[in-house]
């Protein structure tokens, strides 16, 4: 192989050749100088088959782990759609299109209309900030830093992604409200003709600051899976744009972008699930409204997840089915969100099975 | 086209263990030069030191004088995208990029230097694949991912990849040692074919290789592990395999190397 040392941890590992228990034997633990029992390579009769070996237990072990989550994925369905019907049929008026939400009322009125849009929003928002950021922290770790800098950095940003939302939602609340505020009454002076940036307020507790906070949140899951991602581009494709006459930048774009877009695409995913699906950070950080407004910064705002944690307490019989029901469409959302995602990184599948 | 490369007293490091020590040699022009040596040896480092991949990898760093027509590789002010521009480089495996079509293989140092009219990439992706020996066996496919072609055809790719820049000098690492012989077979024609306008630099294992391509021969070797690699003999290829002045060439070169 080389002559040089590869850039590859994983490329010299194929040069190690037999490891310690083959070289062995075939893994009984037989010292070579054990000669009383025939040769492992035969001699004799050939033995039966095992008929029920550790390869069918575990065989079975995996096949029924797999199974199970077909199970979990039809009982929630099964869940959300037995407890959702009753409500839907009290209700007075059309679930898709409504805005406002009484459904303990004696005549329930409900609609997911708000809802959706509301955390459909904050989570664009989120991800709008978090991924360029994401992205640019991503690729600075994984080809711009330093080793002694990157790896504790890494470390830091996977810190972030374990501090418990609720924390991240107090935070937002009681601290970052006050600049995202001076902020949006910034905005609103210079830019308050345009509708996003309008209104008389008052402003901080809007779709703005849930969706800076959720971009807070998304942002170490983008960053360690990109990262994750970028380190793993071949060194040679590496190697091969460069020797091109390549800058640094100009390789990224080469050799580590077109190879880790799928591994990114799925980053963003798994963080824009998050961001829809996040709960306690928006209940805190939104003053609830059940309106659609393209405003950003003017209190107001909701979510399907946090309206659950908000009502859930209150409801009745109905409500409760209504907040499932509104659960449902969070899962649909979820579920459209994650098979575009799944196209997307089909088509282009053809390039990238025969890579390996 | 084709520039001399020259070297004098050049020492390569990886961090503080010297890999090869005060190699001086001079390549002609239009030349194949082949570079033999025991695994370890520090015939790949020479070889990477000279387009400057070599300072890709941390801590890496040369000592000595690299030149290129006279003119300084390791200058500081030199831009060391234009050095390798200038001097290509094949590697051991074929790595075409993954995600790219064989004619986005075939023109992606083009574009990385900024070409972009279509009409010109056009006709420098024909030009290079012909060049590789290569267009007929894919004109029909080329947007077609570049990885699902052989390993040999693959590795033309990668040559051809590296000729349509227009390079002046061309260095192939080990180039067929990933390759069936009759794809190794195709490369080496290609070799002679690419003579007339580049200078070519080959890192090869088989001997046999190097005495059938090459105008020009240097042994490297090592005396034990930790030492660092040094020329041992440089001279026409026709001399080193029938009449080497060294006892170490004569010993490799008839496998008595121990």
């Amino acid at each position: 192989m080389g002559d040089y040392p590869s850039r590859s941890v994983n490329a010299t590992a194929g040069d190690l050749g037999v490891t310690p228990r083959h070289a062995q034997g075939a893994g009984y633990g037989n010292s070579p100088s054990n000669y009383n029992e025939p040769p492992l390579g035969g001699g004799g009769a050939l033995p039966k088959k095992t008929r029920f070996s550790i390869e069918t237990g575990f065989r079975g072990l995996s096949t029924a782990a797999g199974a199970m989550v077909l199970v979990i994925i039809v009982a929630i369905a099964v869940f959300l759609i037995s407890k959702a019907v009753p409500a839907l049929q009290a209700n007075n008026a059309s679930f898709l299109t409504e805005l406002t939400w009484f459904p303990n009322d004696t005549e329930p009125v409900f609609g997911i209309a708000a809802l959706a849009f509301g955390t459909v929003l904050s989570s664009i928002i989120a991800l709008i900030v978090a991924v360029p950021i994401a992205l640019s922290i991503a690729l600075f770790l994984s080809h711009y830093a330093p080793r002694r800098l990157a790896t504790p950095l890494g470390f830091v940003i996977d810190l972030l992604a374990a501090v418990p939302s609720v924390v991240f939602g107090l935070w937002g609340r009681d601290v970052f409200q006050e600049p995202v505020r001076d902020f949006s009454i910034w905005l609103n002076e210079y830019f308050g003709w345009i509708p996003l940036f309008g209104g008389e307020g008052p402003f901080g507790q809007s779709i703005m600051l849930g969706g800076l906070v959720l971009a807070i949140m998304v942002l170490p899951i983008v960053t360690s899976l990109s990262r994750e991602v970028f380190q793993q581009t071949p060194g040679m494709n590496e190697e091969a744009a460069l020797a091109l006459g390549a800058t640094r930048w100009e390789m990224i774009r080469t050799a580590v972008l077109p190879y880790g877009k799928p591994g990114v695409i799925a980053a963003v995913m798994l963080g824009l699930g998050r961001a829809l699906g996040e709960t306690i950070a928006l209940a805190l950080t939104l003053s609830i409204a059940f309106k659609i407004n393209v405003n950003l910064i003017e209190n107001g705002g909701n979510s399907i997840a946090a309206n659950i944690a908000n009502a859930f307490g209150e409801a009745n019989e109905t409500g409760r089915g209504a907040l499932i029901a509104s659960g449902l469409v969070l899962f649909v959302i979820t579920l459209v969100v994650n098979m575009t995602a799944r196209a997307i990184i089909y088509r282009r599948r053809e390039f990238r099975d025969s890579a390996a | 086209m084709a520039k001399r490369i020259e070297a004098s007293n050049v020492s390569s490091y990886y961090g503080s263990f010297k890999a090869i020590d005060s190699v001086s040699m001079t390549v002609e022009p239009k030349t194949i030069t082949a570079l033999i040596g025991p695994s370890g040896c520090g015939k790949s480092t020479f070889l990477r030191s000279i387009n400057r991949m070599h300072e890709v990898l941390p801590g890496a760093r040369i000592e000595g004088r690299l030149t290129i027509d006279d003119q300084n590789i390791y200058d500081p002010d030199v831009d060391v995208t234009a050095v390798r521009r200038m001097i290509g480089m094949v590697f051991q495996r074929p790595n075409p990029f993954p995600t790219m079509s064989i004619y986005e293989n075939a023109v992606a140092g083009l574009k990385l230097n900024g070409v972009k009219k279509k009409s010109l990439l056009d006709e420098a992706a024909e030009k290079s694949l012909r060049s590789a020996n290569l267009w007929d066996e894919v004109k029909d496919r080329l947007d077609r991912p570049g990885a699902g072609l052989s390993g040999g055809q693959q590795q033309r790719l990668c040559i051809a990849r590296t000729i349509a820049v227009e390079p002046q000098v061309v260095l192939m690492d080990e180039p067929c040692s990933a390759l069936d012989p009759i794809s190794t077979l195709a490369i080496e024609d290609l070799m002679f074919k690419l003579k007339d306008r580049f200078t070519i630099i080959i890192v090869t294992h088989n001997m046999q290789q190097a005495a059938r391509v090459s105008d020009k021969t240097g042994f490297f070797s090592i005396d034990k592990t930790g030492d660092p690699g040094r020329l041992i003999e440089y001279d026409d290829t026709q001399k080193i395999f029938s009449n080497p002045s060294q006892r170490k060439t004569e010993d490799y070169i008839t496998g008595r190397f121990g």
